[in-house]
């Protein structure tokens, strides 16, 4: 496009992302930043911000350009001291983020899931059965899309018993810790010593079962792949990310579900369209919406230049929603290809469980298609806020069993 | 001030598949040479990290491997050099002597078996051409500040490529030249295992073994190897070949400038995918009959070698026809 667009209009640049009434709604912001420009200055905190596709792939993948080892949230660790000791994985670069990335990676393809899959089918199966059993209401979000994930994936990972009821309020702190100290963020500050003094604990060997995910990552330090100080970080990660994220992914399938008339119809005619499905779902709602990245050098971008060490926000559910990349992008489509939504962001740092949320997910919505005939809103909505994921607090849905 | 490239052109490279075009070529020693590699368009090329190499696919279908050994922040170009090898399958006599600068070649990958993991100290041991793989990682340990030396033989000065580049480290890097020294004697430069290094070492055979032999005193993983035989060579690609779908039986040609998917995409059947450059496994898809040409990033040899799934956005196939699990 040859039209010298005007890199920021007034309106776009006084858009605070971190505020809750955007947080409650950021559909229409996402589009106000995605029409003032390719790059857009957000006054308030001093950053720059890419809404649109294109920008926003093409950051994610030049890894040489827009560094991660400077924070993924707005604070910038060149200056600044992280809240706890920065991620090796998602707040590193190469060379340092080649470790653990190779460690990781290979635990958690779809080959090596395959082997949890049929257990996962049969955990789908009894949740769903136990949520179906209470009646034709339930909260899609309460009794099961937080019950599934913390049901299967903490056993995989190899954690003890006592205490999981954690995972959910550590996750959610740590992603709202990526934006600024809002009140959402000093609300549950207070709370947080015993929580990641227990995170810390589970992350130790001798506090991991011998199958899981977090005693293979220990293994690999043995074999010298990852320093021994990797590993419990390795694992901190794994469930940092890897439950409220899966929590959003299978409400985001239950709510484009109970949105659509016919879809579950057609998704129980053809079982086939059950991952585009999956991948139309984040599509529309990612659950981690935002990450920042930091420039390593000058750049320009779209006609904006950007310094060496300036934060920029990257709208990942916004671009997933650019009509400049996407035909009729509000709309859940089953005949659209999903291909290429950046949901798990993309090159070196894409989320290294993706698999394992399709997994997670997928279990969920077959066990769901095996047993109901349709899906409906039974009561608005009601959010659930957090300064880089979206997600419900409650999502009351109505059931037909056919 | 390189503008960074945008999605469009970044999504463009599926379509280019997996063609890079030699910019450069130079002789870097005798029976040496080192060729540059891009993307015909110019865009970013998959991501790598030292020890990993690529699969060169010859114009008359011979698959060969190759380390990359240039600069990772560089995302536009790829570097091998290569050994004429006069006693060869012909693959490196073919680059030798016909190709130039202009001409087009298939790759697949990059993959890594030989990944430099966090270590106190390195110590690398390069025979002759086995120097491509270290050259990386010799740059890295710099960069991080860690410990290492390099051992490098060979026959000759004459035809130990990259000296000129390695001089600046000094005392750090050990020449070892069969013509002024007398045949090495490998043993000489164990080092000492109350501090052991970790020791990555690429050349001959006979090299390898003898170093291989530390790995008694040292432990068993601060010894890795590359051995280039290891490296599966791929059967000779097929250019156009067919795929059929096993649920409903359609067929479809796969043209050479075009993926699986694309082809798929004509008789309706979608596959998903994300990267689109055989490095997420989003598109991972079974295989029940054929042999693929595997270009991805994910498998390993064992896994390429079963060659239950491939990865459609890039893979292509050997035989003239896969039947794949859709
Ligand atoms: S789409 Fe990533 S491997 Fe094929």
């Amino acid at each position: 496009m040859s039209i010298v667009e005007s890199p920021t209009t007034p309106d776009a640049a006084s858009i605070d992302p971190f505020d809750l009434e955007f947080l409650r709604d950021p559909l229409p912001h996402h589009a106000a930043l995605r029409d003032a420009g390719p790059v857009v200055r957000l006054e308030k905190y001093g950053v720059y911000a890419m809404a649109r596709y294109d920008e926003v792939h093409a950051a994610l993948v030049d890894w040489q350009s827009f560094q991660s080892a400077a924070g993924v949230g707005l604070s910038n660790f060149r200056h600044e001291k992280p809240w706890r000791p920065p991620s090796v994985l998602l707040e590193a670069d190469p060379p340092r983020h080649d470790g653990p990335r190779a460690v990781v990676a290979p635990l958690l393809t779809t080959r090596r899931l395959r082997d949890l899959e049929q257990q996962w089918r049969a955990d789908a199966a009894t949740v769903v059965d136990a949520v179906l059993d209470r009646g034709e209401e339930f909260d899609a979000v309460t009794d099961l899309a937080e019950v599934f994930p913390l049901r299967v994936f903490p056993d995989a990972v190899g954690i003890g018993k006592e205490g999981r009821e954690n995972l959910l309020p550590y996750g959610d702190f740590a992603f709202n810790a990526f934006g600024p100290p809002n009140e959402l963020v000093t609300s549950a500050a207070p709370h947080m010593p015993p929580v990641t003094e227990w995170i810390g604990r589970q992350c130790l060997r001798e506090n991991l079962t011998e199958d899981g995910f977090g005693a293979q990552i220990w293994a690999a330090a043995d074999r010298g792949e990852i320093s021994p100080e990797h590993a419990p970080m390795i694992v901190r990660s794994l469930l940092t990310a890897g439950v409220d994220t899966t929590v959003t992914g299978i409400a985001a399938i239950v709510h484009a579900l109970a949105h659509t008339p016919g879809a579950v119809a057609r998704l129980r005619r053809d079982r086939s369209l059950t991952r585009t499905a999956f991948e139309e779902a984040v599509r529309l709602t990612s659950p981690v919406q935002t990450f920042f990245r930091t420039a390593t050098r000058d750049l320009q971008v779209g006609g904006v230049d950007i310094a060496d060490g300036e934060k920029i926000l990257m709208f990942l559910g916004s671009a997933n929603r650019d009509p400049r990349r996407w035909e009729d992008p509000d709309t859940f489509d089953l005949d659209r290809d999903p291909s290429g939504h950046v949901a798990f962001g993309m090159g070196i740092h894409q989320c290294v469980g993706q698999h394992i949320a399709r997994l997670e997910a997928i279990c969920v919505l077959d066990a769901l298609l095996d047993r109901i005939v349709d899906i409906e809103p039974a009561a608005p909505e009601q959010r659930h806020l957090n300064n880089t994921l979206v997600g419900w607090e409650h999502m009351p849905v109505r059931v037909h069993r056919g | 001030m390189a503008d960074t490239l945008t999605a469009a052109s970044a999504r463009r490279n599926a379509a280019h598949g997996g063609t890079l075009v030699v910019t450069a070529r130079r002789d870097v020693a005798q029976d040496v040479v080192e060729l540059t590699l891009a993307r015909p368009g110019g865009e970013r090329l998959p991501d790598w990290a030292p020890g990993a190499h690529i699969d060169i696919v010859l114009p008359d279908g011979t698959t060969r491997q190759y380390s990359l050994l240039g600069d990772r922040w560089d995302a536009h170009s790829f570097t091998i050099a290569v050994l004429r090898e006069r006693e060869g399958r012909g693959g490196s006599e073919h680059i030798h002597t016909r190709l130039t600068a202009g001409d087009t070649v298939g790759f697949g990958g990059p993959r890594n078996n030989f990944r430099l993991s966090p270590a106190p100290g390195y110590l690398f041991v390069a025979g002759g051409i086995g120097i491509t793989p270290l050259m990386p990682m010799v740059r890295q340990a710099e960069l991080l500040g860690d410990p290492w030396r390099l051992l490098y033989l060979g026959r000759s000065r004459a035809r130990l490529a990259y000296l000129d580049e390695l001089a600046q480290y000094g005392e750090r890097v050990t020449v070892h030249a069969a013509d002024e020294s007398g045949r090495a004697v490998i043993d000489d430069w164990m080092p000492d295992p109350a501090v052991p290094p970790v020791v990555y070492a690429c050349g001959p055979e006979r090299m390898l073994d003898a170093v291989d032999l530390w790995a008694a005193p040292l432990g068993r993983h601060r010894v890795r190897l590359e051995r280039f035989t290891a490296r599966g060579d791929a059967d000779r690609p097929a250019t156009v070949f067919e795929v059929e779908v096993a649920s409903s039986g359609a067929v479809v040609t796969v043209q050479k400038d075009e993926s699986i998917v694309d082809a798929l995409r004509r008789v309706d059947v979608d596959v998903i995918t994300s990267c689109a450059q055989g490095v997420c496994g989003t598109c991972e898809t079974g295989v029940l009959r054929g042999v693929p040409d595997h270009r991805d990033a994910l498998l390993s040899e064992a896994e390429r070698a079963e060659s239950r799934c491939l990865y459609p956005c890039i893979s292509r196939a050997v035989s003239d026809r896969l039947v794949l699990d859709l």
